[in-house]
């Protein structure tokens, strides 16, 4: 469309597309008072409004194009809001696609005495709409994606609680599945916690983890050494038989690594390397006595 | 020219790294401690990376060397204070340095060194008499 | 993919080096990476600047920054005009070396970051490009 008249025609009228507009969002139940402040919609639609006419003044109506790279902005920064007020994704999309009705009628309005040109000019207008609300649903996609992610990551850090069991000794009870993603948190989170708590002993408790592939095995194995770097020894326990079995046929190499089958047996080595013992109270006493 | 101090502390010498080091530095640093080690006879290397964003291979193998020089000049290297995310990273680097003792922080180094040198001889007394001096 | 920022930056001397790592932390707190992230990619750059230099016999880089909708990312592409690598593959892999490193430059530094891609035509120069997104 390259002599479009619709630019054109926004600038004239820009006002009062935009009082039609809003007609149009409260007819569509897309403005949601409860959410956003009516004020705040009309500079959304005012701001909207006049980066597309610009656009379209500038070039052409490509909306991936260089032209419409404030248009774009506008509408990702829009449908993340949205996305995070709570907004339907009807809604948002309603947004955009309000602007056809005001559209239409100032089309036909002014083309009236021309139905071949208003047929064509109502064609472009509505594929340009289509595709502006298209691109809105997109980020407004892709802001709930990242709503999603993030929490995920939130569960993440919130399923793998590290633990102090005496001064100078951690332990990181894990369960459930290992993944890429949670062992690199988990490494992450108990790394950090080993310089601020100056550990010297590490206990990774793998129990309650189901399976170990070579992945996880891998993944372990870093984890020792990335601890090994920062100066604290790291014990692996809790390793069942089928376990012991599958690192051996998997053919990952431990050997570097303390390995004992309880927690309680990692604990004690632990202590020991902290130079501290358990003793039964009376043996204690004995002790003392002599 | 530029230069990383090294402080010398009884039988034991210490450097801290607190810059971003260029390969000439870094290589200088390493001819620098070797020098200092047989000049002052000194039994231990205490090495303080706590400040460093980054170890690259280029690093990495510097430590490496400067520990493993170290010991055929009878003295013990020990590494200390690498952050989280550069021990994360060297070792998705492939880098582990197997050669080369680590510990939290200078404390606990110190500690490392001296428990070393104890091991070897029994005279305890010999070390931190010394206040720290420039090198 | 919309480029937001594009920085050249020369590899001529060892300090150079310093400056790109510098200049690609800065870039990755701004796209919000987080500080392991950060330092994996710059440590990459680390590996990939000496390689130009010293193998390449200098060269540039071209750091850029990336804002796509939600998703942002900083991307460097490293060229030189030097001798260029005959085996890409052998010189990928760990322990191969033709300097003084220890071999781990080009694999160690693939294995840091999401995307690494590698062209190398044997007297035209060498161009490697990594990326990360956020």
């Amino acid at each position: 469309m390259p002599d479009s008249r619709l630019p054109d025609l926004i600038a004239r009228h820009e006002a009062d597309l935009l009082a039609q507009w809003a007609k149009a969002l409260s007819a569509a139940g897309a403005t949601r008072e409860d959410l956003m402040k009516p004020e705040e919609l009309r500079a959304q639609c005012a701001d909207l409004l006049g980066s597309v006419r610009q656009a379209l003044q500038r070039g052409g109506n490509d909306i991936t194009g260089q032209g419409w790279e404030k248009v774009r902005e506008l509408l990702t920064e829009i449908s993340r809001t949205r996305a995070q007020q709570g907004f339907t994704p009807t809604a948002t999309a309603s947004f955009v696609f309000s602007l056809k009705e005001p559209l239409f009628q100032r089309l036909r309005s002014e083309h009236a005495a021309n139905p071949a040109l208003l047929v064509e000019e109502t064609w472009s207008t509505t594929t340009l709409v289509d595709k502006l609300g298209l691109f809105t649903i997109e980020s407004y996609i892709k802001a709930r994606e990242d709503i999603i992610r993030r929490q995920q990551e939130a569960m993440l850090e919130l399923s793998t609680p590290v633990v102090k069991l005496w001064d100078g000794i951690l332990a990181l009870p894990l369960i459930g599945t290992l993944d890429s993603a949670r062992t690199q948190i988990v490494m992450e989170s108990l790394l950090q916690r080993v310089v601020t708590e100056s550990t010297d002993v590490v206990i990774l408790d793998i129990t309650g983890v189901p399976t170990v592939d070579t992945l996880v095995a891998q993944h372990l194995l870093k984890t020792v050494t990335a601890a090994r770097l920062m100066g604290t020894d790291c014990i692996i326990s809790g390793i069942r038989p089928q376990i012991a079995q599958t690192i051996v046929h998997l053919g990952v190499d431990l050997t570097s690594v303390i390995t004992k089958s309880s927690l309680a047996d990692a604990f004690k080595v632990a202590l020991s390397r902290r130079d501290l013992m358990v003793v039964k109270r009376k043996a204690a006493a004995a002790g003392a006595q002599a | 020219m530029e230069r990383i101090p090294i402080l010398q502390m009884g039988q034991f010498l210490i450097v801290t790294i607190q810059v971003d080091m260029h390969d000439r530095l870094a290589l200088t640093l390493q001819d620098d401690l070797t020098s200092r080690i047989s000049a002052t006879n000194a039994k231990g290397v205490l090495i303080d990376i706590s400040a460093l964003e980054i170890v690259d291979s280029f690093i990495g193998r510097m430590l490496a060397n400067i520990s493993g020089m170290a010991r055929i000049l009878d003295a013990q290297t020990v590494v200390t204070g690498m952050q989280p995310a550069v021990a994360i990273t060297l070792v998705e680097l492939g880098l582990s340095l197997p050669g080369i003792k680590t510990a939290l922080n200078v404390e606990r180094g110190m500690q490392l060194l001296r428990a070393a040198l104890g091991d070897r001889q029994a005279d305890p007394e010999q070390d931190d008499v010394d206040a720290p001096v420039e090198a | 993919m919309p480029l937001s920022k594009r920085d050249l930056l020369p590899i001529r001397a060892e300090t150079d080096i310093v400056m790109v790592r510098q200049a690609v932390r800065k870039a990755c707190i701004e796209q919000g990476f987080s500080l392991v992230e950060q330092t994996k990619f710059v440590t990459a750059a680390s590996e990939i600047a000496r390689n130009t230099l010293e193998y390449g016999g200098g060269g540039e880089a071209a750091l850029e920054t990336h804002i796509e909708g939600v998703r942002k990312g900083v991307r460097i592409v490293f060229t030189d005009q030097g001798p260029g690598i005959a085996d890409l593959e052998q010189a990928m892999r760990d322990g191969f070396t033709t300097g003084g490193g220890m071999g781990h430059g080009l694999g160690g530094a693939k294995r840091l970051v999401e995307h690494f891609e590698i062209t190398s035509t044997p007297g035209v120069g060498t161009t490697v490009a990594i990326a990360r997104w956020k």
